[in-house]
């Protein structure tokens, strides 16, 4: 269970991006956090994992104070919590299994991340997690050989190989095209209720929050302005968190065009 | 005066076009001038005695008949201190490589744990390059002695900077969203730099490993002058001793292995990147 | 599902062969070069106590003498100076010569000639020369470091020459302008900024240089150093290493600065 409270950050240039958010996520299942460019998303998510450090607040998950630990414990706390970014962020000039194994990093030692020579479990827990995200067999090709879809199911992948508790996910679509996206939000919504895993989702896209979450949350301007499910995103509440405009095309029923499942996803993969 | 200027074309002349404004000529001449009034100053000031010119070129004549034609025999003599040169600055890289690359990560910005040993890595990179190879041969020299191990420690030691800076350059450049990726799934320090950000510089480490390699034959090949081993011991005697038809197969030796490594130093670079 | 499959590192070379191989030729090599090094044990490993007596008596540096090290140091800056002017005004024919996309065949191969013989051959060999030539002092010194320069600026120069944009050449010359009304038309402007960023890099490289040319008699700080070690006067040493950094740093600084602006 995460539960935030009050969580401030001020960065040093005075801007105020999150004033005082408080939200609990007890329950599996994925959490979309919507609100325009600069609503203080991505901050949200990088004060949970302290990539950035709030200024005031806590971030508590399972009874640990996340925002009171030392650099020691910090990172036991970031193996509980696997994160995926917009941008990848994969070790390019590494193979797709290394850049999986890497989400192990935390329990192996320097010498076996050297070597790596990770533990068998772990090496076949990674390919477990190639093929369920429509990777099997690409494990020695590198990084930078890969598409931009390819690249997040590795992102994907690499963080699931923490085993976490919570999964922080940081715009995870934005680079993709439309169709990749949502092959890409299909694959990470269905590992993320297999595994019972809590996620914590960025997104811009109203209709990919709405196709995906089991809740979504509303930002704007570094408060929280909506937090409900995805049925109850009517014009109003998208009036709260973006502004005034004409939202009746964006609405649209929940499961509209979810036919072409995980075979698609397998096949543009491959 | 009314808004439509019409001033005659007799009154004003013909247009006139100049590159400079009067300003930005001044600017520039004043620039010039002080170019050549600091040349001056400093030849003057150097106190050089013109009349060794008067003959120089009948001296350095003299010495080019001298040199030919070279002594043909001696070729095999300088093979074992050729191949000396070589394993002095191959030897000297590879201690190199394994003290630049520790150097580099704390003179990196975003490697460094805080200022201090950024300080500190900064300093041992101007240091190491700040003085020259024969310099650290001469204080190794005073350290080990005569002989190719001074030589070994001095090229890596003017070597560290040079690599160190290169490195260190690049990994200021790497891109950061990786080594955060890194961080995210609770790798120790050591660990993100293992994993986040030595891959992303290694082939600048083998590019400018092999680079410093190829000027590193060339500073061994004088090491000897200060007794630090390598081919310089000849050509030093050599020379003291006026045989300067040896003195032009040493040249002749010295020439061919610096153009071979340059052209094995090329080859591997444009395999790497 | 218990997953069998195996998963390998990747290896930095592909081919096992290739791979052990190579690891074999280096240690081979290692074995053969350390161990054909005419290498006197017995006196390296003495080093370490050395090495401490001498930082002993390193500590603190003295900077008793600071007029001589003033002097030596204003002699390599003049030097560096005026190598510098001198050479960056000999490398421009040389370096117009060398492009291969400006001068007939014959002309290229000479210049690329000199430029390679020039820079094969170490700074202090070209010193040991002209010591033999015009005698010790500043004067060989000053002519080592015209040579180096030379050599840097003219290759440096001719590169940026054949990777100019020769549209504008073709241009110029399309107007029936002459061959010096090209180079000061087409070729110039597109030179000048680098060739000046050069120089001013080579005034800053010729600095670091002047150390070393005096360690044969070529003038300078460097002759003031090797006077010091051969007295084993270590303090006065590190003094004058000390004040060596602090030069190389503030030229560099001031040849980062030079170019930036240039830009
Ligand atoms: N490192 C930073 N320094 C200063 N301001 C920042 C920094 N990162 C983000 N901000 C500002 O904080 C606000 C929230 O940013 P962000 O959390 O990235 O929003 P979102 O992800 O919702 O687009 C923005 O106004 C942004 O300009
Ligand atoms: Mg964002």
């Amino acid at each position: 269970m995460l539960k935030i409270t009050d969580l401030v950050k001020e960065y040093p240039n005075g801007l105020r991006a999150l004033k005082g958010v408080t939200l609990t996520i007890a329950d599996p299942g994925v959490v979309a956090v919507i609100g325009p460019s600069g609503a203080g998303k991505s901050t949200l998510i990088r004060c949970i994992n302290r990539l950035v450090d709030p200024t005031s607040g806590r971030v508590v998950l399972d009874d640990m104070d996340v925002t009171a630990l030392g650099r020691r414990d910090l990172r036991k706390a970031r193996r509980r919590m696997g994160m995926i970014f917009q941008e990848y962020n994969l070790v390019e000039r590494l193979t797709v299994m290394e850049n999986v194994l890497s989400g192990r990093l935390g329990y192996v030692s320097f010498w076996q991340a050297w070597r790596r020579r990770y533990p068998p479990q772990d090496v076949a827990a990674a390919f477990d997690l190639l093929d369920r995200v429509g990777l099997d067999g690409r494990e020695n090709t590198r990084a930078d050989a890969l598409s931009g879809g390819q690249r997040q199911r590795v992102g994907i992948a690499r963080a699931l190989m923490q085993r976490p508790d919570l999964l922080l996910v940081d715009e995870p679509t934005a680079s993709l095209d439309p169709k990749t996206a949502r092959q890409i939000m299909r694959i990470l919504v269905e590992l993320a209720h297999e595994l019972g895993t809590p996620a914590l989702v960025n997104i811009h896209d109203v209709h990919l929050a709405q196709s995906f979450a089991d809740r979504v949350i509303g930002l704007c301007d570094g408060e929280v302005v909506f937090d409900g499910g995805p049925a109850d995103l009517t014009a109003e509440a998208l009036t709260a968190i973006y502004g005034e405009e004409d939202w009746s095309a964006t609405i649209r029923p929940a499961d509209e065009d979810d036919e072409n499942g995980e075979n698609a996803a397998v096949a543009e993969a491959v | 005066m009314t808004g439509t200027d019409l001033t005659p074309a007799d009154l004003t002349g013909p247009r006139v076009w100049k590159r400079f404004t009067p300003r930005q000529s001044l600017v520039r001449f004043l620039w010039y001038l002080g170019c050549v009034a600091l040349f001056a100053w400093s030849l003057s000031h150097l106190e050089i005695p013109w009349f060794y010119f008067l003959d120089a070129h009948e001296q350095a004549a003299d010495l080019l008949t001298r040199m030919f034609p070279p002594h043909w025999d001696y070729g095999a003599e300088i093979l074992d201190p050729l191949l000396e040169t070589i394993h002095i600055a191959t030897l000297g890289t590879i201690v190199t490589y394994f003290i630049a690359l520790p150097v580099a990560f704390l003179a990196a910005r975003n490697t460094t744990p805080n200022g201090v040993t950024w300080l500190i890595g900064r300093f041992l990179l101007v240091a190491s390059r700040s003085v020259n190879t024969v310099v650290w041969a001469l204080i190794f020299v005073a350290i080990f002695g005569p002989g190719p191990v001074a030589g070994i420690w001095a090229v890596a030691f003017r070597s560290i900077g040079f690599m160190g800076k290169l490195i260190a350059e690049a990994i200021e450049e790497i891109d950061q969203g990786t080594v955060e990726a890194i961080e995210a799934t609770g790798a120790s320090r050591m660990k993100v730099l293992l994993i986040g950000v030595l891959p992303q510089v290694l082939p600048v480490i083998y590019g400018t490993t092999v680079y410093r390699w190829d000027i590193n034959i060339r500073e061994s090949t004088v090491l000897g002058l200060v007794g630090a081993g390598g081919i310089g011991i000849e050509l030093y005697s050599a020379i003291n001793q006026f045989q300067w038809a040896d003195v032009s197969v040493i040249l002749g030796g010295i020439l061919i292995v610096v153009l071979i490594s340059e052209f094995v130093s090329a080859g591997v670079r444009a395999r790497i990147t | 599902m218990a997953d069998t499959r195996i998963w390998r590192p990747p290896a930095l070379i592909e081919s096992p062969a290739l791979r052990h191989g190579l690891t074999l030729a280096v240690i081979l090599y290692l074995v053969w070069s350390i161990g054909g090094l005419d290498i006197d044990w017995g006196r390296v490993s003495q080093g370490l106590p050395r090495a401490g007596r001498m930082f002993e008596r390193m500590f603190p540096p003295n900077f008793e003498r600071w007029e001589l090290l003033v002097r030596g140091v204003v002699e390599s800056l003049e030097m560096a100076l005026v190598s510098s002017l001198v050479g960056m005004i000999i490398a421009v024919p040389i370096g117009l010569c060398a492009a291969g996309n400006m001068v007939p065949k014959p002309v290229y191969l000479a210049a690329r000639a000199i430029i390679v013989v020039t820079r094969t051959f170490h700074e202090v060999i070209w010193a040991l020369f002209f010591v033999k030539i015009v005698g010790f002092g500043p004067l060989a010194g000053v002519l080592t470091l015209i040579v180096a320069s030379v050599s840097f600026i003219s290759k440096m120069l001719a590169e940026d020459i054949e990777n100019m944009n020769m549209g504008q050449v073709e241009a110029v010359r399309a107007t029936g302008a002459s061959f010096p009304k090209i180079l000061l038309y087409a070729v110039t402007p597109q030179i000048l900024p680098r060739y000046l960023g050069v120089a001013i890099y080579r005034l800053d490289a010729n600095i670091r240089h002047s150390t070393v040319v005096g360690i044969v008699g070529g003038g300078g700080i460097g002759m003031t150093l090797t006077a010091t070690f051969k007295r084993y006067d270590y303090d006065f040493s590190l003094a004058i290493l000390l004040t060596i950094i602090a030069l190389v740093f503030l030229g560099e600084f001031f040849s980062s600065w030079v170019r930036g602006r240039l830009r």
